[in-house]
């Protein structure tokens, strides 16, 4: 038996800025993980994954990352996707700072 | 100091103009990213976690202070008003954009600094003892030299396409403050038995996955015959590295496998034929390349003050007792100026530490500044009369940590708070051991400790050669750091061995505290240090140390 297909998101870094973005069911690009889709199915995983490698004005260096459900959307299940989701752990810079609430 | 010839200038100058079209091509669309790829990479730009991340080179380590004002400029302009110190003497801005780089690369230019080979598979920036010119055992001021190979391998049409990235170090000392036993080619200026300079010249050195200890392929080599040799060197491995497998690369990969005897023929052989072709202009450019480092108009001036004022004050001697190095002026010092306050991210300066720093190089340092592969910033020829105004001036601006070459003066690679490559991080575990000692007050009892962390297999960090070395991994999706010790980088070059299983993140303070502690215990007399206790005593105490001694039994 094949084992069951990981859920992703699409993730990428925009080109002009270099920030981590991720790729909205309805195609935006989007600075939070929860926005992002979650795709549970490999085939779609890989036409999102072609539709986000087309943008290439827009961003750099797609892929597909594993990821969860959670309370509030999409969450990511490995330390160095979380990582991307907020910075660096040695200042308060990326993310964490530029959507601090 | 050396200045930009009129050649110089203008090929600086025309990659910043070619590089700012291929910019302008990529943004609106001319250029796919796999086309724009190698050409960023070719101006140090690489795309990181966060951000696009920009590696400069500062050739030997060595600064002036209009430039260490610049790269202030560049870090408030446009990154987040501090650069990043690396351990191959380079500064890396972490979150420029990508349509700023142009303009950055000007500024750089403007101060003759680039970021030209500091990525792909070419000669990157040749490192250099961050001592050159001062340090009272060395034999020559190694940086002409390495200028010279700066000046050949820039844009050298052979040497652009290797099979793999090509580090060269060089010391002018027979003490190896260059880790040059770690580099693709190592050389170590000592005299023969006829009293004349010469190199022993290294090859095959280098962390990474597959660490080794470089060997030596030449005892002594002419000083006069440095560039042709290294072009054989260069040449022997473009032909035989191996280009079909990127982990087998390396010259260190090609010089296990041809075998030490058979590759020292082919360099010989090579070197025979290039030698004659060079025709003494190497000679005449190196010659012309000296006059721009002679040393300094050193004053001569009474010291009395600093004596007296170390005899008074305990703050100020325990700075110069640990961030001191003997000048070969008598009446000057050569001093390490930490920008490793516990806590503090290794290697990190902000931009009005920079230009401090600028300012007292004028002042008290003969407008001379170096960046070491240890992360620290040092003014070489500082007169002993000055340094308690120095200290006090460095003190203010929070740059007086007196921790050189103790527990907290830690390497550390960006890890994974930065690097697209890291499997863990780096960064906050240096800063957590360096906490954790400062509130055991122990550094100073410790005595010399080098802690280098990496956090990946790449070993940046220069994990295989600290007396402790970490080395951070991904173990089934969890940070787990493996531990090496006895590793060194000096003359007496070793690779650490590994102890037995990883530590988790939170394990890792408790497991140095243990080791430390272990050492302590042990020492035949506080003189020991701690690597020459781990060279004496063995693993194994270390090893029940960090386990206890059933798990050691099963580390063994």
């Amino acid at each position: 038996m094949s084992r069951p297909f990981i859920p992703k998101v699409v993730t990428a870094n925009r080109l002009r800025e270099g920030d981590v973005v991720y790729l909205a069911a309805d195609n935006r690009w989007t600075a939070f993980h929860h926005e992002a889709e979650l795709i549970t199915d490999e085939a779609h995983a890989q036409m999102r994954l072609l539709h986000a490698a087309a943008q290439r004005l827009l961003i750099v260096g797609a892929y597909l990352a594993d990821a969860r459900p959670g309370t509030n959307g999409p969450e990511p299940t490995h330390f160095r996707e979380d990582f991307r989701t907020r910075g660096p752990s040695n200042y308060n810079h990326g993310k964490q700072a530029d959507f601090a609430s | 100091m050396y200045s930009y010839s009129d050649f110089d200038e203008s090929f600086v100058r025309s990659r910043v103009a070619q590089f700012t079209d291929q910019v302008e091509r990529r943004l609106d669309g001319s250029l796919t990213e796999e086309e724009f790829r190698p050409l960023r990479l070719m101006n140090g730009l690489y795309l990181q976690l966060h951000a696009y991340m920009l590696r400069v080179a500062i050739p030997y380590g060595t600064l002036s202070p209009d430039q260490m004002r610049q790269l202030a400029l560049i870090a408030d302009r446009w990154d987040k008003g501090y650069g990043h110190f690396t351990t191959r003497q380079n500064i890396q801005f972490n979150w420029p954009k990508l349509p700023d780089v142009p303009a950055i690369l000007g500024a750089l230019a403007d101060v003759e600094m680039h970021a030209i080979q500091t990525s792909g598979n070419c000669v990157r920036n040749v490192t250099a003892d961050h001592f050159a010119g001062a340090a009272a055992d060395e034999i020559e001021d190694p940086r002409p030299y390495a200028e010279l190979l700066r000046q050949w391998s820039t844009d050298h049409p052979e040497f652009q396409f290797l099979p793999r990235k090509f580090k060269i170090a060089i010391t002018g000392a027979p003490n190896d403050r260059a880790v040059t036993r770690a580099h693709d080619i190592g050389l170590r200026m000592h005299r023969n038995g006829a009293g004349e300079a010469g190199f022993e010249v290294m090859v095959g050195g280098g962390l990474g996955r597959t660490p080794m200890v470089g060997r030596t392929v030449r005892d002594f080599l002419p000083s006069g015959d440095l560039l042709p040799y290294v072009e054989a060197v260069l040449s022997v491995y473009n032909t035989l590295g191996r280009r079909d497998n990127k982990y087998k690369a390396r010259i260190k990969i090609t010089v296990h496998e041809t075998g030490l005897e058979e590759i020292r023929e082919m360099i010989e052989a090579r070197f025979a034929e290039l030698r004659p072709l060079f025709g003494g202009n190497d000679q005449r450019l190196l010659s012309d390349i000296r006059a721009a480092f002679a040393a300094p108009a050193f004053r001569n001036a009474p010291t009395g003050a600093f004596d007296a004022f170390h005899k008074s004050d305990p703050a100020f001697r325990a700075w110069v007792d640990t961030n001191l190095a003997p000048h070969r002026n008598d009446q000057y010092a050569i001093v390490t100026v930490s920008i490793k306050a516990h806590g503090q991210t290794p290697g990190d300066a902000t931009s009005d530490q920079m230009r401090l720093l600028a300012d007292l190089a004028e002042k008290y340092g003969h407008s001379d500044l170096r960046i070491s592969h240890e992360q620290n910033v040092i003014l070489p020829h500082v007169h002993k009369s000055d340094l308690p105004t120095l200290h006090a001036a460095l003190v203010q601006a929070g740059l007086g940590t007196a921790n050189i070459g103790l527990i907290s003066d830690i390497i550390a690679c960006p890890g994974m708070d930065y690097c697209a490559l890291a499997t863990a991080r780096s960064i906050p575990i240096a800063q957590e051991i360096a906490l954790r000692f400062q509130e055991l007050d122990l550094e100073h009892e410790v005595g010399p400790m080098k802690i280098k962390i990496s956090g990946c297999i790449n070993a940046c960090g220069h994990h295989h050669v600290g007396h402790i070395g970490i080395l951070g991994l991904d173990r089934a999706g969890v940070e787990n750091y493996q531990i090496t010790l006895g590793g060194d980088g000096t003359e007496t070059a070793a690779i650490g061995e590994k102890m037995g299983p990883g530590f988790a993140y939170d394990q890792v303070v408790p497991a140095i505290e243990r080791l430390v502690t272990a050492y302590l215990a042990l020492r035949s007399e506080p003189a020991e240090t701690f690597l020459m206790a781990v060279r004496r005593a063995g693993l194994a105490p270390f090893k029940t140390a960090l386990y206890g001694a059933e798990g050691a039994q099963d580390a063994a």
